[in-house]
């Protein structure tokens, strides 16, 4: 409990400087919390009771982006640890496309919407497309990098024991890389949310960032707008906690692995 | 019991990086016979490692060669089985303690019930049945050795190998693993080759204390060690064929001139 107010007083005490701030400035550019608060009710939580008084901007938007960036990752999760494993235990064949690798890396994500607009055409391929291709390279990179790294006693443990070539790459590499890919899913967890909106900003009739640059540009509900802003804020609090609960349920051996190193 | 298993014949093995050649042992011939335990003895940085290595076909030996059951080893053979020194690294501490030993059990064609008995098996054996479930970051460093040894013990190897297996324990807990790979072979029929840096442990566990010299390594003495069995930490210890093996082979190590 008193972990609990440590971590929450601050954020609070920010809460309502901003509400006295805002209600006395009076600027609608800044409404103060509680008219966002309003306006995400109105916006999200006054449906009929028989549709658990969610609107249906919720079905239609929210939970769309939400299954494109869930899509997304998982391609690129899927993708980036295959990819990385075979690379990584490869070394001719990383420095092969090295070069590519760093290259592909260093282009800013956001910039593959226009190319992605024209190839795929404004809906869910352009968006899902555009997460895939910028996220990918986080969880690629780490995958390579813990796929290369297993400890040399271990390999020569499993040649010991002649394990077999797929339970070496499931039962050994794929552990072993475990940490480091988890590092690269986390970040490209977060990378996932910021490019499912921009290609909403700008390719997309329907989702979250859709509605933010509509409230912002065509109905100027600046309400509406900061409540669909803070949405994406608690939508990336709350992956990263479920993240991070996976996280603690999967790599527990390794905190208590690297924990005790020191011994 | 005069059944050579293993035969190691003019073996050497040079390390060649860039410019430079380092050779690690010159020409080293010996032979193992089945329900042995050898001791491979060196002075530190000799290449004992590198031997035992070259021994179990995880290295290719530059030249001469080893033979098990007379068939030329150019992989690790199936009948072989190993337990290092870093017992920590060796481990993998993603699996339990009972996954640990059970991974390796799974190429072979056994059942997960028959699996599952030669897990249960091999932990009895080592005193560590309650520790199943356990991970391996979770138990004392002399318990994961006996881990390690669990494993190969459930591997059922014709012959054990071991490289300073009890270099990095206390040594409260060094001598109880000592007895037990004394009690497992006595029980179990294991042929064990071990290397050690420890004059006293090689006189105490041997059958056969093979001496290596200072780098390049060669075989500069072989030494039978007839102290009477069951060996005990300290009745073996004391006595005094034990105290004249144990000088000689110091002497022996000693004596060795470094030739570089």
């Amino acid at each position: 409990m008193k972990i609990f107010a440590q971590r929450w007083l601050v954020f609070l005490g920010c809460l309502v400087v901003w509400q006295f701030a805002a209600a006395s400035g009076a600027n609608p550019y800044f409404p103060p919390p509680l008219r966002i608060l309003r306006a995400a009710g109105d916006l999200w939580f006054s449906g009929p009771a028989w549709h658990l008084w969610l609107t249906s901007s919720v079905g239609d938007d929210i939970l769309p982006s939400l299954a494109r960036l869930l899509i997304g990752w998982a391609v690129a999760a899927v993708i980036g640890v295959l990819a990385g494993i075979a690379l990584g235990r490869s070394a001719v064949a990383t420095d092969y496309v090295a070069p590519l690798l760093s290259f592909a890396r260093a282009v800013p994500p956001p910039l593959l919407v226009p190319v992605f607009l024209v190839v795929f055409g404004i809906g869910p391929q352009m968006e899902v497309a555009t997460i895939v291709l910028g996220v990918v390279w986080p969880i690629l990179l780490n995958t390579i990098d813990g796929a290369r790294s297993v400890d040399a006693v271990k390999v020569e443990t499993a040649r010991a024991f002649r394990i077999t070539r797929s339970r070496w790459i499931l039962g050994v590499v794929l552990p072993s890389a475990l940490p480091k890919v988890f590092a690269g899913l986390r970040v490209s967890l977060a990378l996932s949310l910021i490019l499912m909106v921009v290609s909403e900003l700008v390719g997309s009739t329907s989702g979250i960032g859709f509605q933010l640059v509509n409230a912002q540009q065509a109905t100027f509900d600046y309400p509406a707008m900061w409540a669909w802003i803070a949405l994406i804020s608690v939508l990336g609090y709350v992956l990263n906690g479920l993240f991070l609960a996976v996280e603690r349920r999967v790599l527990g051996w390794h905190h208590g692995y690297t924990g005790q190193a020191g011994r | 019991m005069t059944e050579n298993m293993l035969e190691v014949t003019g073996l050497g093995h040079v390390y060649r990086a860039k410019e430079q050649t380092h050779t690690a042992f010159g020409d080293i011939s010996f032979a193992v016979d089945r329900g042995e335990i050898v001791c491979i003895v060196g002075p530190s940085g000799c290449g004992k490692s590198t031997l035992l290595r070259c021994l179990s076909g995880l290295l290719r030996p530059t030249s001469g060669t080893v033979s098990l059951h007379g068939t030329e080893v150019t992989e690790v053979p199936d009948e072989l089985a190993m337990v290092f020194q870093d017992y920590s690294r060796s481990l993998f501490p993603w699996r339990t303690v009972a996954g640990n030993i059970e991974f390796p059990l799974r190429g072979r064609e056994l059942s997960k019930a028959q699996r599952r008995e030669r897990v249960e098996e091999a932990l009895s054996w080592v005193g560590l049945s309650g520790a199943a479930t356990k991970y391996p970051w979770q138990l004392s460093g002399g318990m994961q050795q006996r881990v390690a040894i669990a494993r190969a013990l459930a591997y059922r190897p014709m012959l054990m190998l071991m490289d300073e297996p009890f270099a990095s324990v206390d040594a409260q807990t060094r001598a109880e693993l000592e007895d037990l790979v004394l009690q497992v072979r006595a029980e179990h029929e294991m042929t064990v080759l071990l290397v050690t840096h420890d004059v006293d442990e090689s006189v105490y566990l041997g059958d056969r204390v093979l001496v290596l010299s200072k780098s390049p390594a060669s075989v500069v003495e072989t030494l039978s060690v007839d102290l009477p069995a069951p060996r005990d930490q300290i009745g073996t210890r004391g006595a005094e064929e034990f105290v004249r093996l144990r000088t000689e082979v110091a002497q022996r190590i000693r004596n060795t001139a470094p030739t570089s």
